[in-house]
């Protein structure tokens, strides 16, 4: 078994986690994000040979990259992956997460993208592995002919704030269309979020109403999260959002009515106005002590 | 300039996923199906450049079952001119599909091939970036923004950290995310209409495709439920519960 980690900028300890589950050497190759996706994907598939598997993260970044590298090598991509059941067998969520199906691959060589947040789980309790480990080396390729297929026109960050990572926070506050204004949004829920030290998040609808941008969404169709602490602030709990969070560890929803699907996966379902529950959830909050803890997985 | 526009028939995202009892997979049978969503927006955007005069012809393509016939008379009724569907009972995997496209690109030479992020069924997100590697072109997936201008498309494509803006030369390949457009719904009198629109049907041999496929499926089961949860009154008996969980020191 050799392993070939492809990845950017974050996410490596949860990719080497997933390859030490795979076994034998592991390579990680640190992709440049100047580099364009096209002449990427030909450096890789032309080094990829030498492995029997390549891993990427399931990021915009793995997502865009490594079926293109798989068609290259003309071979199958299982995208996704959440667990690793042997070498070639993998579990993966389909329809949304409303189901999981374990796939076999027949290819020789086996493209992976995984699921960050899936690995996770393992990186808190075994002695998180990293680049510097023995069994895991650091390689370089020389850079890439440009195809000249895409240039880069520009780029647009959201602007990075002080709160964490909204794919690795511990505690994520999520915000819909129940927040009814960019202006509530943010009055209501950034204070909450200081005092818990945690990451905004928000469904598609809020981002549809510009309360927050894409960035922030959490779905199927946006980021997976499962950090420890889940509050979803007027949010209804439609199954592509459901998909994105499902798997937090404790799950806590404010929402008016009592009858929303939200309630059916929340640990803790509180059924209020937002408008008075979450300021007083702040101020309670801010009245004790500040310090979290967080329950190893 | 033409677009060709990959069309997959899918559960409606409305539908409860039910898994057969034999774990073989989801049923599906009697089931309410659609036009994947990422897909009407692409149909849309296509739609939206020909009204512009940017584009001469829509050609929409389905790999599946006959069934796929009346997600492409749906597609005929948005506006698409012409439909060919690719006919096999077979189980139908990214790389297959891709290589299909491939070749009705080959034969049809658009400047343009638009594709949906990701089905929503088996949530590969994978089809449109294999054809463009297939064909030896560039690719911009997640795109919310579409402009043709002097042979290149300029797309501006959703990533983790915000936007990027590309500029491809033609031909090209797009995935469409939600924030595009918002796709218009067919009417009654151009249901009526996309019936005489011309709607061919190829086999995989036709092409010369081989569409085994790579993936074997184990099993299909319903994920891990959670445990019951319970409401709490007020936000007092909210913070209380959570301390006593230790989630809240
Ligand atoms: C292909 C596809 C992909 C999608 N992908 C995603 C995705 O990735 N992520 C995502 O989030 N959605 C996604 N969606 C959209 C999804 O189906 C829902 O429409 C969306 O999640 C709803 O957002 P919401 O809960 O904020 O809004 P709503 O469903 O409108 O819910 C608002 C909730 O707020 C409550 N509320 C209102 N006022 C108050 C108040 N004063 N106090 C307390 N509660 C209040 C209401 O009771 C209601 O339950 C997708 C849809 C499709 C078709
Ligand atoms: N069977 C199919 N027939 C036509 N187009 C398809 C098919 N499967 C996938 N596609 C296209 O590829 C996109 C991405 O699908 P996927 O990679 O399977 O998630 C879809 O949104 C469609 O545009």
């Amino acid at each position: 078994m050799s392993v070939l980690i492809i990845t950017e900028h974050d996410h490596h300890d949860t990719l080497i986690v997933a390859a030490t589950q795979l076994g034998g050497v592991i390579h990680i190759f640190m992709a440049n994000n100047e580099c364009r996706v096209e002449n990427l994907a030909a450096l890789i598939a032309a080094q990829a040979t030498a492995y029997s598997h390549l891993l990427l993260p399931a990021t915009a970044f793995g997502k865009n990259l490594a079926p293109r590298i798989a068609a290259l090598l003309d071979v199958a991509l299982l995208s996704d992956v959440i667990r690793i059941v042997s070498p070639d067998t993998f579990v993966r969520p389909i329809y949304a997460g409303n189901a999981e199906a374990t796939v076999q691959s027949m290819d020789p060589i086996k493209v992976i993208t995984v699921r960050p947040s899936a690995f996770e789980r393992t990186t808190s309790t075994t002695s998180a592995p990293s680049i510097t480990s023995s069994t895991t080396t650091a390689i370089t390729f020389s850079s890439p002919p440009d195809l000249g297929l895409s240039t880069l026109v520009r780029r647009e960050p959201t602007p990075r704030s002080n709160r964490p990572d909204l794919s690795t926070a511990k505690i994520v506050v999520a915000g819909g269309r129940g927040l009814a204004s960019a202006d509530h949004y943010h009055q209501l829920l950034e204070p909450l979020a200081d005092q818990l030290n945690a990451a905004l998040g928000a469904t598609r609808a809020a981002v549809d109403a510009g309360f927050v941008s894409n960035a922030f969404q959490v779905g199927q169709t946006g980021q997976i999260v499962a950090p420890d602490l889940y509050i979803a602030i007027g949010i209804s709990g439609a199954i592509q959002h459901l998909a994105g969070m499902k798997d937090s560890k404790t799950i806590v929803a404010i929402n008016q009515d009592p009858e929303a699907p939200i309630f059916d996966i929340a640990d803790y379902g509180l059924v209020a106005d937002l408008f008075q529950a979450v300021p007083e959830l702040t101020a309670s909050i801010s009245l004790t002590t500040h310090s979290i803890t967080h329950k190893s997985k | 300039m033409k677009i060709l526009v990959a069309v997959k028939r899918v559960l409606d995202a409305n539908v409860r996923v039910r898994v057969k009892t034999d774990q073989s997979n989801v049923d599906l049978s009697g089931a309410r199906m659609s036009m994947n969503p990422f897909d009407e927006i692409a149909l849309e955007e296509a739609v939206r450049l020909k009204e512009k005069g940017v584009a001469s012809e829509v050609l929409v393509v389905s790999c599946g079952t006959t069934a796929c016939q009346e997600t492409l008379r749906t597609a005929l009724a948005l506006g698409a001119d012409r439909a060919l569907l690719i006919e096999t009972q077979a189980d139908l995997q990214p790389l297959a599909v891709a290589k299909l496209l491939k070749a009705v690109a080959d034969r049809e030479q658009p400047a343009l091939m638009l594709l949906g992020k990701q089905a929503i069924d088996d949530d590969h997100h994978q089809v449109g970036q294999m054809l463009a590697a297939l064909l030896g072109r560039g690719q911009a997936t997640c795109a919310s923004k579409l402009e043709i201008e002097a042979g290149c498309a300029i797309v501006t494509r959703e990533i983790d950290e915000g936007t990027e803006t590309l500029s491809l030369s033609l031909p090209t390949v797009v995935t469409a995310d939600l924030r595009l457009n918002e796709p218009r719904y067919a009417t009654l009198p151009n249901l009526m209409k996309a019936k005489k629109k011309p709607l061919v049907v190829f086999t995989p041999a036709d092409l010369d495709v081989d569409v085994t496929p790579r993936l074997k499926t184990l099993q299909v089961a319903e994920p891990p439920k959670r445990q019951t949860g319970i409401k709490v009154a007020h936000v007092a008996e909210l913070i209380e519960k959570l301390r006593e969980a230790k989630v809240l020191a």
